[in-house]
Parts: structure tokens; C-alpha cells; sequence
């Protein structure tokens, strides 16, 4: 991919226009492949490396997830869940699980802070943590429990995307780390169509619910999943069947904004309309108290 | 590997069995998830436990661990039941034909010439009839005594309901997996066998992989592009190690070493260079001379002529046998001085641990020359429960001499596919280390001081070693590649004098090898690699050469043998000269002489009429499907693991000598602990998890990040029997030591009907122990029981028996 000089197209807590230039932008995905995947983890080192982040050493708790869960320094995590199949055997369903980069991000609607999120031109979506206030709106707007706020700087954190390697044409990290090219990216509408070469080749073999995790509750993602059990998403460690932004953040931050906004200025202007009739508020004597025996 | 990583990608098949090659070969594995995805391939797994490979599978069937060969005795039951072999390949390409001596049989487990008392088996009567000087043949391969009627014979006892019974497979899943590897018989359609330690690291190990091996000799599979029998080796220059041949049982390039037996130059000779046992054949093993005398004059120079019978008498004779496991034999019983441990760490990687360190306790001195601080290092050390030894009552005086790693020196890697690749220092070493080379060089040079100085016993060995290294104190890897690949002594000329190679040049290959003191070349399988063109290793055009884009790309790197990727070529083609597959051609009959995709592995110009065999390393000059050679018999057999769940061996159930493998060495001492299936009723088994590499990558933060804490795997049905949930600390112990662990109880592992009982495994990983990042272990092999293959003598690690209970 050549390089690009990404722009900013969306901030959090702000309104803005995009540049008109901006929507000739191709937009980018990466996109999973479960098919392909073998869980080796090349990914999480990978991420771990580039970024110089770094979980703590943890325990085994039973299962293969380390760390189990994403955390301020695990930006991606493999997620292994068994299942019995139709067939009678069992299937091993392993989920890198990270940032999908939605086209409606619920994390940059749901920010206070002006500009601490932003979605640039090809579809990432980043943190800058610059204007972070660490508040954790961000974890609950998110329909998929990705961001982590550090406990150490008390900044939001997630994967990237590598919106730094993107920029000058290289592709994320753990795509280049995969070993199987299970993680491929490139332009969106290029990964779609693989994705269905691949949807192909699994209703070839015995899928034939096979399909592109897509969600169009959230506009879409810049990043996507083949998914071999198209109809079962959540048997993949919770992966959402049908994600779509909090009605809470979509009141709060949607139709409640310009509602509350309205709210406020018919306030003050009922304020100063009274002011105009009435005049400023007085004290009469025969209300003071303090004459009272 | 007979053919190589990117051939993978040209199989209409891929069977991993005895291995994990998602686990432990994850970029190897992606020419597995391009044969699926660009030629439609299936993958079929066929393993104790669903492992990551079975993940994105298309068919997964689960073994009981040690059962490999019924499984594939059974597979070779189908195809010769339901005439599933490719006739013309069998009938040409292997011995089948052969006739065999009368008095050869088999019966009740045993063949022909059993010692009991030696453990061991008298050939005699495993020989071909032989008629002026030749192997006899019936062509019809109908004859009671030819290799085909007794191969019948011999696998009639494996059906479908026995294998099932002695495996623990169900019989749908077995016939399944059956049918799958039987479409391969046809001309156009290979099958790859990607297996490693799952198969060799068991007390019938070798056997294994010659059931396999017999499989696709009878499929046609062996030559052919996209099949092969593929050992896909661990470490990345396991295979370097391998071909440098740095065992007492063979000198570089595989030559068998001298013993006690072998008094003189001649009888060590002429045993090794054998006759053709069939008319026009190759048997390019006669050029044993060439190779042995050129090999002596890199090492000994001016000192190994022809007059002194190429300095054979600075050889050692082996008295015995020095494999690993006979070396700490030794040193437990008090017979060993020292003990120099170079890239190696025996407590860790080396069966009952418990041994091993008693075995080092008893050493004056030990030398660790490692990158890392291994167990080894401080095996000493006490490391409370997970290392509970008295440093107090130990005398051994530890060296540490710190090396240098892979990155921070020049050299070659030989990877799985026999292709050797120059890769660059790329970094200094950090502190005081030092390159291998430099180390070995510096003991060197002060010991032959030392010689020179004060005598000793025999120094001449010692003092002739030819050393002309620019830098005797640290050798160049350059230097030494060149002296391995070989070059000229005097002018080489051809037959009408014209000089090919001038004296002092490199030699294009080991065709130019002479025995009469003209070359000298410190390994023949490797000559060639670097040429009068200079450094072949170092090439790095991934242009694929071959006319159907098969994956040859014969300018990357340098191939052993003569960059020959695909072994057997000659195989790929039928006697005519036509390839059984057009489309994926590797060799074909030009007219007048051999051409195609790849290096011929066959005289160039050997015309299909003159009928040269492809096994062209066989005095048969075909592929052996009865094979002598073995140290158990000519034909592979079921023998249970030496810790068996079973009380018997349901092939054998009334010949407790047929139990377990009657040909395998058993130390005195060892047989007493062996554990019994009362005491130690579940069938544990050893393997390797993606994140780590063997014993040192737990020292590495990132991955120990990924995996940080020992645990076991066990089915949900033996969790509820001990009453252990996923998470909970465990205690597996065998008798002879115990682990700790955290449980994983897992679906991947189930309950399996095995001889009338049912069977459950106690899966283990090897990576943890008390050095490193991740939780302190106990080492898992002390668990593991010493006793191994009787012919690579490799430690049965992968079938053993232990108790599990809650912690």
C-alpha cells in the first residue's frame, strides 16, 4: 500500500467536517481468517514487540488465553473455546480477539474529552492519549469490551491498528508476524472479496454456514472475521452476534446531546426573557426571620 | 525430509500423524494452509489428543499413544484387501518382488532368530535367495516366499476390529482415515506424511516410521511431488547436527564408524562398500571408499595416504555403544571423569531426571558451554521442591563457558528439508561469550600444547589433526564450509586429460570425489555447497524453476544432495521415462538423458531400457519393503510401550517376551522401575507447546508472557474421576518422580476403548523447569522412563504410565 497522510475524518466530542479530500480515502481491513488460524500467538509478541508493551507474567488458569482477558498492555489476546459439532467430534474455535476499528465507533461517541478519539480517513480508529482524561467512557461505549484504561498513566490504550506502520504503506504488525497469513490487509473491498474465496472453500468442506463477520450494527469494521461457524459468533469466547452501539451512549451522546443543548439554551433564555419582565430578584423586609420573636 | 517445505504445498493429501505440525512448525504449516487453499487439499490428523493442527483439519481420528504401527499395519491390511496400491510402482520400485530365504518366519510375536539373553536377533535366515551373485525375483509377486506374499501374510492379523481394539480408534473413524490415504493410489494423486518426535520418541520408533514408509511405497508416493516421508525436525539446525554425524556411531556424512570389529583398514572397507543385488543397479554406497578416504584427508592432510591406509588407525574403535543414553549409563555407575555439555541440557531433556542427576553428582567436572543459564548448569543448585538436591554432598566442579547464539555469529543452518542456508552475524555477543567455534578451537589448541609439551597416550591423532585455519584460535565459518564442501588436492583430469578441477579448487560435488588421495572433503553429502562459484548456501532466488510452478527453487540455498530437493525423483516417472503426473512433473526421460524440475536422482544419461532403479542408495536399487537392516525385523509389529496400560499385548497375548519391543536395550536396574498399571493406571504422553521452544525460550519474556505455568491435560471424564476442575493444582508422578501442575480439563482429550478397558491420557508439556520467567516446575522428564528405540536408541518420552491426583 502506498503511503498515506491520514486524516482526521471524526473526533470525539466534537463537530467537525470532514476534509472533502478525505472521502476519496480507500478504506483498509484486516481481516481474520479463523479458517487459517492455528493460535500460535505470533500476533500478541508481535503487537507486544512493535508497541513495547508489556502484561505482567501471569498464571495459567486452565485454559490456553494469556493473558485471558486484553489489558492496557495485551492489545490482542487469543481466545480458545471448545464446542462439540454437528458430526459428534469437536471443533477447537480460536479468536484473536482486539479493536474491531467499527465505522460508527461507540468508543469515540461516547468520549468527553474533545479530540481523545479519532477516526481517520482509511477507517482507523486511535486514541490520542495526549487529550485522554482516563475517564473510561470509552470501555463502556465500546459493543465490544476492548478498550483498557492504564493503571499506571490512567490513559485509555488499544490496539491501533498500527495506524504508525499503515502510514508510511507497511501493514500492521501481527500481520506480518502470522505465519500462515491467516491475518491479511490491504484495502477493504480487496479483503471482502477474499473473504469470500475463502467462504467458498469452507462450504467446499463441510461449513456451509460459513460467513464474513461484518456487523453492520456498528456501519461495518475495518476489521473482520471469516467466521468457519458464521451462524454461532458468540460460541467464538462471546464474540457479539449482533454489536451495535449502547442505547444509553446512542441517547446520551445522540439524539439527548442536541435535546439537552436545547434545553439548556431554552433555560437561559426563559432566564432572560424573566429578567427582562420581571426585573432582578428582590428581598422584601417582612420576610426577615431575624425580627421574629 | 524426502522432499521439502514448499513441495507440501503439491499434495492432494496431507496426513500428519505422529507429530504436531501447526504446534511446533507454524511457518513450515503454511505451505500446509496452501496445498488446502490453492490445490483443494485435505488435512487428516490422527493423534492422541485434538492439538492445534486437528484445529483446521478436515478430519480428525484419535490414537492411544504406542499405537501407531496397529494403526498403520491396519491402513496396509485395507490397501492390500481392497487393491488400493499402485501396482506398476510396486511391482518395479520395491523389493516386493524379492524371494525370501524359507527357513525367514515369524510366529507369536518373534521372528526367526531371537536371542532372548541378548535381546537381540541372529539375521541369518532374514536374507534374499540368491542365484550368481544376485537377489532371485518373481516377477508375478505370486511366490509364498516374495516380499509381497509375506507382506500379505504378515498384516493379514491387523483388521479393521483388532486395530480399532489395540489403537482405541473407533473402526468408522479407522476405515474413514483409511479411505482418504487409499485415494492416493492413483498415478496423479500424492499423499504427504508430515510426522517428527510423535513417532520417534518411542521404543518402537523406528519402526514407525518404516510402517509409513512402506505405506507409501505401495501408494507410489515416494519421488512424487507433493509426497514423500517428511521428518519435519525440530531445532533449526537439527538437521546440520544430524549430517555433521556428531554420534559414535557414524563419522560426517553418514558413514558408519569404525569398531573393535573393523582390525584393519580393509575388513572396515570392504564391509562398508557393498555389492549391487540386482543387475545395472547404482548402489552408489560402493563409492564408500571415495568418501571415507577424502573425508580422512581433511582431517589428516598429509598423513592419511594411500600408504597409511588414510591414517585409519587414528580412528577410535567402538568398544560398545556411546549413544546419550549409554554415555549416562556410564556416568551413573561412577565411570566418567568429565562431561562436556555444549548446547545441550541433559536434566532437562534427557529421561528420569532423577538419574541424570545422579549420574552428574558423580562427575569431577562438568563444562556447560550454553547462552543461557540452564538446569544443567545448576543442576547442583537446590531449587527447593522443584530441584531437591544437597549441593553439600556433591563434589562436581561446574565450568560455565558463556556461547554466543545463532544471530551473533556467521554459519549454516540445514533446515528439514536438507536445504543449507548461510545466515549473517547479526549482532555482537553480549558480555565475555564466544562463538562456539572459538570455544572448541581454544580447547583444542591448549590441549594439543598440552600434548605436544608433556607426550601422552597415542598424541598423534591429536597433533596430525589438520588445523590451517587463518585464525587457529577462532576459525572462520567460511573457512570450515569450504574444507566440508571439498576440494581438489592434485588436478583432476577427465578422460582425455583436460583438467576439470585444478589442484587447490573447489569441487563441484562429491561425482568428483577420488579415493586414491586426490580430494579432500570433510562431508560428501554436503560437497557442492561451496563451489568455484563460490558460496551456494548464501543464494537467496526464490525463483521457482520448475515448468508447472511446482515449488523448485533450486537458486535458493544449496540442497544435499547435489541440490537435489526431491529425493527419488527417478520414482516420479514411470519405466519409460513418463511422468505418473504430468501436471506436477519432477523428472522425465528427455530422450538422452534425465531432466525436468529438479537435479536427476539417477545417472543423466541412464536410459529407462538399461532398468535403473530409483532407490539408488539401496544395493536393491528399490525401496525395501522387507528391510533387514532393523534391529527388531524385517517387517514392522505392534509391540506395546515399555509402560504399558495393558496387561498385555492384544497382537501377542500369550508371549510375554512380544509384549514390548524384544530387541531394545533395558539397563539393569531399569527394568525394576518400570511402573505397573495399578499403581500408575493413566498413559501420560510428552509434547511441545507453540509458545516455547524446548528449555529456552522460557527465559524470554515475550514468551513467557504467552505461556507462563505448567500444566496438564486431561479428559473431562478423568477430571470427574479425581475430582479436578480446569485450573485446580495437580500432582502427576510416575514411579519415578512427580510434577506439579495446573489441570486443563479439555474436550480435545477423551476416554478410549482400548482391549476391553477404557484408556485415559495424562497429556504433559515439556517446557517448564526451575530456570527462567516462567512459574518454577518441576522438569517434566522426571516423570520419563530410560529405555529407547532399539535402533536410533532415541528414549521412549512419549508413552509411559503415571497418577494424577489433586494438589
Amino acid at each position: 500500500m502506498a503511503i498515506q497522510a491520514l486524516q482526521v475524518v471524526a473526533q470525539s466530542a466534537t463537530t467537525m467536517t470532514p476534509p472533502a479530500s478525505a472521502a476519496k480515502t480507500v478504506h483498509v481491513a484486516k481481516l481474520i481468517d479463523i479458517s487459517s488460524c492455528i493460535g500460535c500467538k505470533a500476533c500478541q509478541v508481535a503487537c507486544m514487540e512493535w508497541n513495547e508493551t508489556r502484561p505482567v507474567i501471569g498464571d495459567t488458569d486452565g485454559t490456553y488465553d494469556n493473558p485471558v482477558e486484553l489489558g492496557a498492555n495485551a492489545w490482542t489476546v487469543m481466545k480458545f473455546n471448545e464446542i462439540e459439532n454437528a458430526q459428534g467430534g469437536i471443533d477447537w474455535l480460536i479468536r484473536k480477539d482486539g479493536c474491531m476499528h467499527c465505522e460508527d465507533p461507540g468508543c469515540l461517541k461516547a468520549c468527553p474529552s474533545p479530540g481523545a478519539i479519532v477516526k481517520l480517513d482509511n477507517g482507523i480508529v486511535d486514541f490520542n492519549s495526549d487529550k485522554c482524561i482516563g475517564c473510561g467512557y470509552c470501555v463502556a461505549g465500546c459493543p465490544f469490551d476492548v478498550p483498557r484504561i492504564s493503571q499506571t498513566t490512567n490513559k485509555a490504550t488499544k490496539c491501533t491498528l498500527c495506524s504508525d506502520r499503515v502510514s508510511v504503506g507497511q501493514e500492521p504488525a501481527c500481520v506480518k508476524a502470522c505465519p500462515t497469513q491467516a491475518l491479511t490487509f490491504g484495502p477493504k473491498d480487496d479483503r471482502i472479496k477474499y473473504a469470500n474465496e475463502r467462504i467458498k472453500d469452507l462450504n467446499g468442506r463441510g461449513y456451509d454456514k460459513a460467513s464474513l463477520y461484518n456487523p453492520q450494527g456498528v456501519g461495518g469494521t475495518h476489521v473482520m472475521y471469516v467466521l468457519p461457524h458464521g451462524d454461532k459468533p458468540t460460541a467464538y469466547n462471546g464474540l457479539p452476534a449482533d454489536p451495535k452501539i449502547s442505547s444509553t451512549v446512542g441517547l446520551w451522546k445522540g439524539i439527548m446531546k442536541p435535546i439537552a443543548l436545547l434545553t439548556m439554551a431554552a433555560t437561559v433564555f426563559a432566564g432572560v426573557i424573566h429578567y427582562a419582565i420581571k426585573g432582578p430578584d428582590t428581598v422584601d423586609d417582612d420576610h426577615d426571620d431575624s425580627k421574629k420573636s | 525430509m524426502t522432499n521439502h517445505w514448499v513441495d507440501i504445498k503439491n499434495a492432494d493429501l496431507v496426513l500428519i500423524m505422529g507429530g504436531n505440525a501447526a504446534e511446533a512448525h507454524p511457518c513450515g504449516f503454511k505451505w500446509v494452509i496452501k496445498a488446502k487453499a490453492e490445490r483443494g487439499a485435505k488435512l487428516v490428523v490422527v493423534d492422541p489428543r485434538f492439538t492445534r493442527s486437528a484445529a483446521v483439519a478436515d478430519y480428525y481420528a484419535p490414537i492411544r499413544v504406542g499405537a501407531d504401527i496397529a494403526f498403520l499395519g491396519g491402513v496396509i491390511n485395507y490397501l492390500l484387501t481392497n487393491d488400493k496400491i499402485h501396482h506398476e510402482y510396486v511391482k518395479h520400485y520395491t523389493n516386493s518382488a524379492f524371494l525370501i530365504n524359507p527357513d525367514y518366519g515369524f510366529k507369536d510375536g518373534l521372528f526367526t532368530g531371537y536371542d532372548e539373553a541378548k535381546r537381540s536377533y541372529a539375521k541369518g535366515t532374514w536374507t534374499y535367495q540368491m542365484e550368481d551373485g544376485f537377489a532371485k525375483v518373481d516377477p508375478t509377486l505370486q511366490d509364498p516366499n516374495c516380499v509381497f506374499q509375506l507382506m500379505k501374510k504378515h498384516f493379514a492379523r491387523y483388521t479393521p476390529e483388532l486395530v480399532s481394539s489395540v489403537t482405541g480408534t473407533p473402526q468408522d473413524q479407522f476405515l474413514k482415515v483409511c479411505e482418504m490415504i487409499a485415494a492416493t493410489s492413483v498415478a496423479n494423486k500424492t499423499m504427504t506424511i508430515l510426522y517428527a518426535l510423535g513417532w520417534t520418541q518411542h521404543s518402537v520408533g523406528s519402526e514407525n516410521i518404516r510402517t509409513m514408509a512402506i505405506i507409501q511405497l505401495l501408494l507410489g508416493n515416494m519421488g512424487m511431488a507433493g509426497g514423500g516421508v517428511n521428518a519435519l525436525r525440530g531445532h533449526a539446525n537439527v538437521q546440520g547436527i544430524t549430517d555433521q554425524c556428531l554420534y559414535s556411531e557414524v563419522l560426517p556424512g553418514y558413514l558408519s564408524s569404525p569398531a573393535e570389529a573393523d582390525a584393519t583398514y580393509e575388513q572396515y572397507r570392504n564391509a562398508r562398500t557393498p555389492k549391487a543385488l540386482r543387475p545395472g543397479q547404482m548402489n552408489f554406497p560402493q563409492n564408500f571408499p571415495k568418501w571415507f578416504n577424502s573425508l580422512m584427508k581433511a582431517w589428516y592432510g598429509d598423513h592419511a595416504t594411500t600408504e597409511t591406509n588414510f591414517a585409519y588407525d587414528y580412528l577410535p574403535k567402538r568398544d560398545a555403544p556411546y549413544d546419550i543414553m549409554q554415555i549416562f549409563e556410564n556416568m551413573h555407575q561412577g565411570k566418567m571423569n568429565g562431561f562436556i555439555s555444549s548446547g545441550f541440557n541433559p536434566l532437562a531433556a534427557i529421561s528420569n531426571k532423577h538419574k541424570i542427576s545422579a549420574a552428574l553428582s558423580k562427575l569431577k567436572y562438568l563444562v556447560v558451554i550454553d547462552p543461557l543459564s540452564t538446569e544443567t548448569s545448576e543442576f547442583w543448585k537446590n531449587y527447593g521442591e522443584f530441584n531437591n538436591v544437597d549441593a553439600s554432598k556433591i563434589q562436581t566442579e561446574v565450568f560455565r563457558l558463556p556461547a554466543t547464539c545463532f544471530a551473533e555469529q556467521d554459519g549454516t543452518f540445514t533446515n528439514s528439508g536438507r536445504v543449507i542456508q548461510w545466515h549473517w552475524k547479526g549482532a555482537d555477543g553480549p558480555g565475555e561469550s564466544k562463538s562456539d567455534q572459538e570455544i572448541m578451537a581454544g580447547l583444542f589448541t591448549r590441549l594439543r600444547d598440552m600434548y605436544k609439551k608433556e607426550g601422552g597416550a597415542y598424541a598423534e591423532p591429536i597433533l596430525n589433526l589438520t588445523w590451517n585455519y587463518t585464525n587457529p584460535s577462532n576459525p572462520d565459518a567460511a573457512e570450515i564450509n569450504r574444507e566440508i564442501s571439498g576440494k581438489a588436492l592434485v588436478d583432476l583430469k577427465d578422460a582425455a586429460g583436460k583438467v576439470l578441477v585444478a589442484a587447490g579448487e573447489q569441487l563441484a560435488g562429491f561425482a568428483q570425489l577420488v579415493d586414491n588421495g586426490g580430494t579432500a572433503c570433510g562431508n560428501w553429502i554436503y560437497s557442492g555447497m561451496w563451489s568455484k562459484a563460490g558460496n551456494l548456501t548464501a543464494r537467496r532466488d526464490p525463483t521457482d524453476t520448475s515448468e508447472h510452478k511446482i515449488g523448485q527453487s533450486l537458486n535458493w540455498g544449496f540442497a544435499w544432495p547435489a541440490n537435489r530437493r526431491i529425493l527419488y525423483n527417478r520414482a516420479s516417472a514411470d519405466i519409460n521415462g513418463k511422468p505418473w503426473d504430468e501436471s506436477r512433473t519432477v523428472l522425465k526421460w528427455l530422450g538422452d538423458r534425465w531432466g525436468g524440475s529438479d537435479i536427476p536422482d539417477m545417472r543423466p544419461n541412464a536410459k529407462p531400457e538399461e532398468n535403473v532403479m530409483p532407490f539408488i542408495m539401496t544395493q536393491e536399487g528399490v525401496g525395501r519393503i522387507f528391510a533387514p537392516q532393523m534391529a527388531e525385523g524385517p517387517f514392522p509389529e505392534h509391540y506395546e510401550p515399555f509402560e504399558t496400560p495393558l496387561a498385555r499385548n492384544p497382537m501377542h497375548p500369550n508371549n510375554p517376551k512380544a509384549t514390548s519391543n524384544p530387541a531394545s536395550r533395558v539397563y539393569k536396574g531399569d527394568m525394576e522401575v518400570f511402573g505397573n498399571r495399578k499403581d500408575y493406571p493413566f498413559a501420560a504422553t510428552t509434547y511441545r507447546l507453540v509458545e516455547h521452544f524446548h528449555y529456552w525460550s522460557k527465559h524470554s519474556d515475550l514468551n513467557a508472557i504467552v505461556q507462563p505455568e505448567m500444566f496438564v491435560e486431561i479428559s473431562r471424564e478423568l477430571a470427574k474421576m479425581r475430582g479436578i476442575s480446569s485450573g485446580d493444582r495437580v500432582k502427576v508422578s510416575s514411579i519415578r518422580g512427580h510434577v506439579h501442575a495446573k489441570a486443563m480439563v479439555t474436550m480435545r482429550l477423551k476416554g478410549m476403548k482400548v482391549d476391553g478397558q477404557t484408556i485415559y491420557h495424562v497429556g504433559i508439556p515439556i517446557h517448564f523447569g526451575f530456570k527462567g520467567l516462567t512459574k518454577p516446575a518441576q522438569l517434566a522428564n522426571s516423570l520419563t522412563p530410560y529405555v529407547a528405540d532399539a535402533n536410533s536408541q532415541t528414549p521412549e518420552f512419549k508413552a509411559f504410565l503415571v497418577n494424577i491426583e489433586k494438589a
